[in-house]
């Protein structure tokens, strides 16, 4: 995930504004996607072996990794739940969203 | 003492894919782009015709993607291509990989002759297609890639599709271009393997990628690394490797196939088989490797 972006949404307020052709001047960081999940991935550190896995086969990039261990993105994370079922020590349970 | 254990990614970190975008959960495809820019990097132009992919990028002006992007017509993903790299090249820029990044639809049926078009001028461009099987933006309608059995909105349950899926590898193969593949996001290396690889040759290369679809297969998203291992484990879904239409490699050797049922109960688009039309699958999927190798003996 590149840090240089910003999240933020761009809205156009006249026609002025608006880039001459269809051009992509955004990033889509501003879609805070972790809205959509019922279920979240809760990663027990004292049982990672630091594999890697969890972050290799993660779909939306959700996973980071920060000073060698792996670290679940809860604002983008869609709680898919390739995480949980790919890792070979178990160690990432989905338990229930509360809000 | 695990603690002490250094993180060792088999696979490179850059990442080009930003999360946010607009993919189902548990989506084939959008692991596959990741997967695929990781090895490709950042001078690489995607041209991209409707598709899932065309949604999951995200509106107008937002972009998920940090490369260009080429939203094109649905059957000319492999002619824009071509126009992408020779425009490229008046410009004397030789080094930026164009990348055809096409569904099966865009594929298989709609963009089959464009593909065949840049194939037959061997024009300097990968052509990605990661295949979920049915044309699954539009709400899962039978395509050529469809497999024998399956269930989709246009062959319900009691039309289930009679026929088998194209085989594209072989079309593919008999353009003779330099490099054709297959690859599967539950093997992540093997596929970085396989674009890398596919970078440094010159000319028209085919990657096939198979990327599970919770929404389309009915099945539930956290199987999608299962389900494409058992593709490829049992032998529905190999991963080989062509060159020039000649020399065929199965990448992976596996000694064991596993029973095709294994693969088909986990998915609600195949409950309605009965053991005998299993049985039938079965048969083809047998044939098929047999047929795979006996080419990659040769």
């Amino acid at each position: 995930m590149s840090k240089k972006k910003e999240a933020k949404k761009i809205v156009f307020n006249s026609e002025k504004e608006m880039p001459i052709v269809a051009m992509s001047i955004g990033s889509m960081l501003y879609n805070k996607t972790g809205a959509w999940r019922n279920i979240k991935p809760v990663i027990d550190l004292s049982k990672c072996i630091k594999c890697g896995i969890c972050w290799k086969f993660c779909p939306d990039a959700s996973i980071d990794i920060i000073d060698d261990w792996p670290q679940i993105n809860y604002d983008y994370c869609k709680g898919c739940g390739i995480c949980a079922e790919e890792c070979p020590q178990k160690c990432i349970v989905m338990v229930e969203e509360e809000k | 003492m695990t603690k002490e254990r250094k993180m060792t990614l088999t696979i490179p970190k850059e990442e080009l894919m930003s999360p946010g975008h607009l993919a189902c959960q548990g989506c084939g495809a959008s692991l596959a782009m990741r997967l695929a820019l990781k090895a490709l990097g950042q001078r690489t132009v995607v041209c991209i015709p409707a598709c899932c992919w065309a949604v999951i990028d995200g509106p107008f002006p937002h972009s998920s993607l940090d490369i260009p992007i080429y939203h094109c017509a649905f059957e000319t993903a492999a002619s824009s291509a071509s126009g992408v790299k020779a425009g490229l090249e008046m410009v004397g820029d030789t080094e930026t990989t164009v990348l055809a990044w096409a569904g099966d639809g865009g594929t298989f049926d709609i963009g089959l002759q464009a593909l065949s078009g840049a194939a037959e001028r061997n024009e300097d461009i990968i052509y990605a297609c990661y295949d979920n099987e049915a044309y699954m933006n539009t709400g899962i309608q039978r395509s050529s890639a469809t497999p024998l059995g399956a269930w989709t909105t246009t062959t319900p349950v009691k039309h289930y599709k009679k026929h088998p899926k194209k085989d594209i590898i072989g079309i593919m193969a008999a353009h003779r271009i330099p490099y054709v593949a297959t690859a599967s996001v539950a093997y992540p290396e093997d596929m970085v393997k396989k674009f890398k690889k596919a970078k440094e040759i010159k000319g028209t290369r085919f990657i096939h990628i198979f990327a599970p679809c919770p929404a389309g297969w009915k099945s539930r998203p956290e199987d999608t690394i299962k389900l494409a291992r058992l593709a490829v484990q049992t032998g529905y879904f190999p991963l080989y490797e062509v060159e020039y239409g000649e020399k065929w490699t199965l990448n992976l050797k596996i000694k064991e196939r596993k029973p095709i049922a294994e693969y088909l109960k986990l998915q609600g688009r195949f409950r309605h088989l009965k053991d005998d039309e299993i049985a039938m699958i079965q048969k083809e999927v047998d044939a098929n490797w047999e047929r795979l190798l006996k080419r990659c003996e040769q």
